[in-house]
């Protein structure tokens, strides 16, 4: 009983952070980076295996025996290694607007 | 048996067990063991995911695929990168923020505590079970090969010693024999890249020049081992889905006190998983031009031999001997992590939460901890000496399979869905475990390749889609649960910000 006489003041809130702009523009700032990071590189990663299975293209040589399919496969590396250090870039300034909604939260208790 | 071997190896052995002891005294509490007590730093889990993920299959199997069947096995090495951004960008820090000591902790936030951490139990079992006798049973046959130890004696020592590294020091001691670990497996990979790179003035055109001479052009080319694009591609999505559903890397983001941390430890662990997996091109283009290929497939016949024997024709026996300690590390920090997941899986999950409805106390919850990492290591010895002659390579295929089927669309699912309910929970998660075994039964890992009912090994291109749709279907079938959605909002703003994280 107890409980649920407690559970709708809790819920109202974590309604009232989620409604509050700073959230809101947490959440777009996350989105507008993620969902294009994320189909960016699960293009960039699937097209190994398709461009490779289906075609002698990436076989053609860079120099000597260097062909385009190791330097692609290697590019790879440096694609998420570059991508994490943008993320964790643009995570510090959204980190931010955390600390924002927490002292919003701080204020009101 | 070789003497130098076998006095790194007791070296070894001596190390991890003092910090064994030394974890032990820090241990008291259900957060120590499960957990380190939070206290790992952002780039100290970073190393030991590192040395958690990088297996001896990794480096081992995929050194000797690339010396015998040149550039694919680098087609594999991409995905297992690659993978840590789905890790970085969606599930580390909703997670961490989320969860308190496993996987189910976040699942069962909104919904149904009982079903769900049930399912969730039992799919984080599977993996690590299928992990697990995949890890000894290649542990077995490579120690048998490097030191000469029986099969059964070898299992037994590693058993052993993972066990006591858990029971004794928990997480805390787990993650350190993971760090010494990956700092061996670096320094051993690092050493042996540099040797076989000098020989070509540090040249890879040079290298690449000598490897076509020697080998022909087309073994720089894909396509002579993994052959069917589909079956790479479903080889990608398990990769890429199932190491964000992997629970003994999962747990690791608990270690840490901060979802900030947790994000820093990612980045630590893919520069250096990234730099490990290049230097294996090294590695098997080394091997594959200063060993001989009949020396390689003599000593094994999937070419795990290929990193030892090159390191012996670089360094002579002691170089040998410092590269299978590296191996035999690398065993131990792996297994040791799989037990505690599958531990905790079963004492937090099943045993506290289901059985005694979260009313069990901190000290009732680690006596059932530490005999539940007892029975999970005493259980996967037994099975690893069953299965003996068995070919395990699947089994590694197997758990992805299963991590990426059964675990991530139902991690999507209830942090981004509000909708979504306890019975869809359950049913995903049990649509993308049962699949995958089924797919995998039927296929050409257990049946001759020309009659098998499904053609590919790697079955994720069909199981996943199959655990999302079951847990689609399980939610809309379901009535709208009332006290999921209104949950949802709380869950959604912690997973988000962090705030009241533990």
């Amino acid at each position: 009983m107890a409980k649920s006489q407690q559970q709708p003041r809790t819920d109202n809130h974590w309604e009232q952070v989620a409604r509050t702009p700073v959230f809101q523009e947490l959440i777009r700032k996350k989105k507008r980076f993620i969902l294009p990071a994320s189909v960016f590189f699960l293009l960039y990663y699937f097209a190994l295996p398709v461009v490779t299975g289906y075609s002698d293209i990436l076989n053609t040589k860079v120099s000597g025996g260097m062909n385009w399919v190791y330097l692609f496969a290697l590019s790879q590396f440096f694609m998420a290694w570059i991508l994490s250090l943008i993320y964790v870039w643009h995570a510090n300034k959204t980190d931010q607007l955390v600390q924002r909604i927490n002292d919003q939260k701080e204020e009101k208790q | 048996m070789n003497t130098t071997a076998f006095i790194l190896f007791v070296l070894i052995v001596a190390i991890t067990l003092l910090v064994t002891y030394w974890a032990a005294k820090r241990t008291q509490t259900t957060s120590d063991f499960y957990a380190a007590g939070r206290s790992i730093t952002g780039w100290q889990n970073g190393i030991a995911i590192a040395g958690d993920y990088m297996s001896a299959a990794s480096f081992l199997g995929i050194a000797g695929l690339i010396a015998l069947f040149g550039f694919d096995g680098f087609l594999y090495s991409v995905g297992f990168l690659v993978a840590f951004l789905v890790v970085l960008l969606i599930v580390a820090e909703p997670l961490r923020n989320t969860g308190k000591y496993t996987m189910a902790d976040m699942l069962a936030y909104r919904l149904k505590a009982k079903p769900v951490r049930s399912a969730a139990a039992l799919s984080t079992m599977a993996i690590s079970a299928f992990y697990m006798i995949a890890q000894l049973v290649g542990a077995g046959g490579i120690i048998k090969l490097l030191l000469g130890l029986d099969y059964t004696v070898s299992i037994i020592i590693i058993g052993t010693l993972m066990i006591l590294y858990v029971v004794f020091g928990g997480m805390l001691a787990t993650t350190w024999v993971q760090i010494i670990k990956a700092v061996l497996l670096m320094s051993g990979t690092t050493l042996l890249s540099v040797w076989v790179l000098q020989k070509y003035d540090f040249s890879l055109v040079t290298l690449f020049n000598e490897v076509a001479a020697q080998k022909g052009q087309r073994f720089l080319e894909p396509g002579l081992q993994f052959s069917n694009p589909v079956e790479n591609i479903s080889l990608g999505i398990a990769l890429l889905a199932g190491t964000a559903g992997l629970p003994h890397i999962l747990i690791r983001f608990y270690t840490v006190p901060s979802a900030r941390e947790a994000r820093k430890s990612v980045v630590w662990a893919m520069f250096i998983i990234g730099s490990f997996y290049i230097m294996t091109t090294f590695l098997g283009f080394g091997a594959a031009l200063l060993v001989d290929e009949e020396k390689i497939t003599a000593a094994d016949k999937a070419g795990n031999m290929a990193a030892p024997l090159l390191a012996e024709a670089l360094g002579g026996n002691f170089f040998l001997a410092f590269i299978a300690a590296v191996a035999f590390a690398t065993i131990l920090a792996v297994v040791a992590g799989l037990v505690i997941s599958a531990a905790g899986a079963f004492a937090h999950d099943f045993y506290s939460n289901v059985l005694r409805g979260g009313k069990a106390s901190d000290e009732e919850q680690m006596r059932v901890a530490k005999r539940a990492s007892i029975g999970v290591g005493v259980v996967s010895i037994i099975l690893a000496l069953l299965a003996k002659d068995m070919n395990v390579a699947f089994l590694v295929a197997l758990a992805f399979a299963v991590a990426s089927s059964a675990n991530l669309p139902v991690i999507l699912f209830s942090l981004y869905w509000k909708r979504f309910t306890t019975q869809g929970a359950v049913w995903g998660i049990l649509t993308g475990l049962i699949s995958s075994v089924l797919l995998v039964l039927i296929s050409p890992n257990f049946m001759p390749p020309e009659s098998a009912i499904f053609p590919l090994k790697n079955p994720a291109l069909v199981s996943v889609p199959l655990g999302f749709l079951g847990a689609w279907l399980g939610t809309l079938l379901s009535p709208r649960d009332q006290a999921s959605e209104e949950k949802f909002t709380e869950l959604y703003v912690r997973s988000q910000t962090g705030i009241g994280a533990e």
